[in-house]
């Protein structure tokens, strides 16, 4: 298992220049600047082997673009270490540009005044991707991506799916060992995200690409990847596998069952383990330790209090595993 | 080589695109070429039309023609892009690619003049041929001095711009830098007259800058008063100078670079 993207000790700190309030504050700031240091990531270390797709989770203002700014070698660390497919990204960072693929779903990579398919073009030569390569590539993507009704509109009039896809497509062209995605499905409609969760998968399988993504949609993470990185206020909070995370964190389960007729229920459920949620008339939902019960045993258990007509459980979502590590 | 023709190629078309720019620029430069060299023209015939500092009535005229013709061409005024990329940030997509930033810059700088030189530079200097005595290039060796010689003075107007636009890694706002530059450019630079004009001491100081290599240059080779080697070659300095400025400023402010937002 090769390491792909390795980081040690990854530190960004931030001047950021004050402005004082009222016009007083302001004269003052003609002379004296105030100002104060943010530490944007914190003495960050990971690693992400060749072919691993790996979320890269937190907060706003957690330093997860900061991270990613760094290990393409746009920003400068002020301290630390990193190693991206062999270089050192931000005193290599032209060697670095043709063995990644990027994409900012702030931003464009493309030109804003080209045709989407001119910029692909120009991206090329770029890259100096030969022919060959290119056509499949582009094949690829456009068929995928269904790029098809667009291509030859300018940049500027995209909508935003449109254009994401299209920066989606210019990421790959060159064939990037190490695609890094902050946000790709930001503002997007379902379709669209569906539509690149599937293109990254597939890429991720195919080709294998190692992915290194950061969003807010964690349906993104349930859809991609194993492991998530977890990161709040610069510092990784959570490394790891995320069905052992669920395992750790999220250890109550749901389960919600129907009965024929409404059961009357008494306390000896809270002495097996059990703990009443709610009931409404036939439907009772009651929460159970995973680490305690099984589901058979509180099936079981159920229908000492009547014929059960059905029944479901319920995983904790991954949105609630987050926040409890946000809160820890 | 092949990306940087390409680039060139790209920002070359994107300039037929702006019309109607075209034509008002057309007509803003040829009223300026009437109003300064009409200027000049009473001021000659006030001294019995003989020659000023070593410049004859005609002489200056054309001057006067060249450098509004060739304004756009080496494109003085007004390229704040590189500052506009870096303070918002999009200069990320820039720098994520493979490709060596100043040259990035440069031929689609080269692919602008050129458009430039066909849209509005012939043209302009058409309209002043029509409506006054212009004189022709000193010689066929001349003309294709000139022609040299335009094209280094785009480069070397690129490589100012560019040094001034680098400010933004440092100023957050750049309308100071730009307001100086243009003041420091007009004066020295023979755009408003031949430097001859100036006191002896300014003169001296303006042949030792740059900017006298924007259009003076072209335009005493395109005249057949300074021999065209020597031109090029005091050009050629200042674009080998210049090169190793940029350089190196852009490294200290790629080191520098905060990348705003997202
Ligand atoms: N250029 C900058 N100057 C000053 N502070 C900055 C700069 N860029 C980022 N920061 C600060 O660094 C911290 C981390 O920012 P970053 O953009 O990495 O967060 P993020 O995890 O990507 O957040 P989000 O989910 O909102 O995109 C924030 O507190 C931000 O204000
Ligand atoms: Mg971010």
């Amino acid at each position: 298992m090769t390491t792909q993207i390795q980081a040690r000790d990854l530190s960004k700190r931030f001047e950021r220049h004050t402005r004082r309030a009222g016009m007083v504050g302001a004269m003052r700031g003609l002379f004296d600047r105030a100002s104060e240091t943010v530490t944007a990531v914190d003495a960050v270390s990971f690693d992400v082997a060749r072919g691993e797709i790996v979320g890269y989770i937190g907060p706003n203002g957690a330093g997860k673009s900061t991270t990613i700014k760094m290990l393409t070698g746009v920003l400068t660390p002020s301290s630390g270490e990193a190693t991206v497919a062999g270089f050192t990204p931000w005193s290599e960072r032209r060697k670095l540009a043709q063995q990644i693929g990027v994409v900012f779903g702030q931003r464009t990579q493309l030109w804003w005044d080209l045709p989407l398919i001119e910029s692909l073009e120009l991206l090329q030569h770029v890259y100096r991707v030969p022919e060959q390569r290119f056509r499949e590539n582009f094949t690829m993507a456009a068929e995928l991506l269904e790029l098809g009704s667009f291509l030859n509109t300018p940049v500027r009039q995209l909508s935003l799916g449109q254009r994401m896809r299209g920066d989606l497509a210019a990421a790959l062209l060159h064939d990037p060992q190490v695609l890094y995605l902050d946000e790709p499905t930001i503002g997007l409609d379902l379709v669209a995200k569906t539509n690149i969760r599937e293109f990254l998968a597939h890429l991720n399988r195919e080709a294998g690409v190692t992915i290194l993504l950061t969003t807010h949609d964690l349906a993104d993470i349930e859809r991609l990847c194993k492991r998530i990185i977890v990161i709040d206020h610069g510092h990784i909070v959570h490394d790891g596998d995320l069905a052992r995370l669920r395992d750790k964190i999220a250890t109550e389960r749901t389960m919600t069952v129907d009965f024929d007729d409404p059961p009357t229920l008494d306390d000896q459920l809270e002495t097996r383990g059990m703990r009443l949620l709610d009931q409404t008339g036939q439907r009772v939902r009651v929460a159970f330790e995973r680490s305690r019960l099984t589901a058979p045993d509180v099936l079981t258990a159920l229908t000492e209090y009547g014929s059960i007509r059905d029944m479901s459980i319920e995983e904790p979502s991954i949105e609630s595993i987050i926040q409890h590590i946000y809160k820890a | 080589m092949r990306l940087y023709l390409e680039l060139a190629r790209t920002s070359f078309q994107q300039q037929f695109a702006y019309r109607a720019a075209t034509l008002a620029g057309l007509f803003t430069n040829s009223i300026f070429g009437v109003m300064i060299a009409s200027i000049f023209i009473a001021f000659y015939r006030s001294q019995g039309n003989d020659t000023v500092a070593s410049w004859t009535p005609d002489q200056t005229v054309t001057l006067i023609w060249i450098n509004q013709s060739l304004l756009m061409t080496v494109f003085i005024w007004g390229w704040w892009e590189v500052t506009r990329s870096i303070q918002s940030g999009a200069i990320v997509s820039e720098l994520l690619k493979p490709f060596d930033y100043f040259s990035y810059w440069l031929s689609r700088d080269l692919g602008r003049a050129v458009a430039h030189f066909l849209l509005r530079g012939i043209p302009t200097f058409t309209v002043g041929a029509i409506f006054f005595d212009l004189l022709r290039p000193a010689g066929v060796a001349a003309a294709f001095g000139f022609l040299g010689s335009v094209t280094l003075a785009v480069m070397i107007s690129f490589c100012l711009r560019f040094l001034s636009n680098l400010a933004g890694f440092w100023v957050l706002d750049h309308r100071g830098v730009s307001m100086m530059y243009v003041a420091i450019f007009n004066f020295f630079s023979g755009m408003l007259a031949p430097l001859d004009f100036l006191p002896d001491t300014v003169q001296t100081i303006a042949r030792f800058l740059p900017f006298q290599a924007v259009l003076m240059v072209p335009n005493e080779i395109y005249l057949g008063r300074m021999p065209i080697w020597q031109g090029l070659g005091v050009q050629a300095i200042w674009i080998v100078l210049l090169t190793l400025l940029v350089k190196r400023i852009l490294r200290a402010g790629e080191q520098k670079l905060v990348v705003q937002g997202g």
